[in-house]
């Protein structure tokens, strides 16, 4: 994909600049932005690995499964078809805390098994079940409490209050998830 | 609204101290797990490098030669009925994309108007609420051979949209109109 974004992002850069007229604004570009992008990382890595270590002691400790574990009224709610029990349910939870915590290096491996738990289940391989359609419509909408990410980019440009958007940030997210869970569940009723 | 300032000055402190906590009662040597995490964070910091280069070269690329101000206006007439910004929807659908691509946009916000101005704020918050839909939904469903993915995609796409006018609510009724 990036394969070719990437490309026409250059070529049709340079292209639309041959026509008009300002190379030397472009070359001057392309130099400042590949340096910018060094300063950048360097300024937000602090950031990041102070996060990450905190993130660490969160999973070394045991939290994250603690908190999966106390899952269990959601999932009745969520994910009516997968008995109580089924590994799936173990995986879908570990997936969501790691998400909602910002772990995406701690999420996509237990999702990938609960892909595969729920396909178990499915008595049509190949068509998603409603429990797939569910679990996935809810890891795009994820709830993120902090994005570090954007907080630490903020930072590094400069700003007054870096942190000023992460509740707002939580608000948005937990809107557009209630909303996508009630999309798959009147799909859910519609198609059995 | 002072409430959610206070929220957003708080959270982060609360989370560190409850993790500490929760780490000292349960008898982990807290120090070293941080140092080790603190290590791994450096390093996907430096992981990313590489491709944080190629894509703010490419975007930079696109705002020096023009064709990001062209494609803005080519926009304009889609949101004109709103007081959406249209320098934000190439970020939104660049962000079903790729992650890295829609960085590179939103860094360009930040350094072009301030990530204190209207839309550095908007393209924050957003960012938080949506997700590279496409390339989830490829790894997930490829990954048990299911071809048929149903209403996942339509799902996506409403809780992405959702997401977008969400952000730009609270951006208006926190941070008042561009």
């Amino acid at each position: 994909m990036l394969n070719y974004l990437w490309s026409f992002m250059i070529i049709f850069s340079i292209i639309m600049a041959i026509f008009g007229g300002d190379m030397g604004t472009l070359t001057t570009e392309m130099l400042a932005s590949s340096q910018s992008a060094v300063k950048i990382c360097f300024e937000t890595s602090g950031i990041l690995a102070m996060w990450m270590g905190i993130m660490y002691i969160a999973e070394k400790s045991g939290l994250i499964d603690a908190l999966a574990s106390r899952m269990t009224p959601i999932l009745n709610f969520l994910f009516p078809d997968v008995p109580k029990n089924h590994p799936a349910r173990k995986y879908i939870a570990t997936n969501m805390i790691a998400n909602f915590l910002g772990l995406g290096w701690a999420a996509t491996p237990p999702g990938i098994k609960a892909m595969v738990e729920l396909q178990k289940l499915n008595k049509k391989p190949g068509i998603a079940t409603n429990a797939m359609c569910m679990f996935l419509i809810i890891n795009i909408s994820s709830i993120q409490l902090i994005s570090i990410n954007m907080v630490s980019y903020r930072t590094s440009y400069g700003s007054v209050n870096p942190t000023e958007i992460v509740a707002p940030s939580i608000i948005a997210t937990t809107c557009s998830t209630i909303i996508a869970i009630m999309f798959a569940k009147m799909m859910y009723r519609k198609e059995r | 609204m002072g409430f959610l300032m206070a929220v957003s000055d708080y959270i982060i402190p609360t989370v560190c101290v409850m993790i500490i906590a929760y780490g000292l009662y349960k008898e982990v040597n807290v120090f070293e797990v941080f140092i080790e995490g603190a290590m791994e964070g450096l390093k996907v910091a430096v992981q990313i490098l590489p491709t944080l280069i190629a894509l703010l070269v490419a975007v930079g690329m696109l705002r020096a030669s023009g064709s990001l101000d062209g494609l803005v206006r080519l926009i304009q007439p889609l949101v004109a009925f709103s007081d959406f910004p249209s320098e934000v929807v190439p970020i939104a659908l660049m962000r079903t994309v790729s992650s890295s691509a829609s960085t590179g946009l939103i860094l360009d916000i930040f350094k072009t108007y301030g990530p204190d101005s209207f839309m550095g704020r908007l393209v924050s918050i957003m960012f938080g609420c949506t997700e590279t839909i496409f390339y989830t939904m490829s790894v997930y469903f490829m990954a048990v051979n299911v071809k048929n993915t149903r209403y996942t995609l339509a799902g996506a796409l409403v809780a992405t949209v959702v997401g977008i006018i969400a952000s730009y609510l609270l951006t208006v009724m926190l941070f008042g109109v561009a």
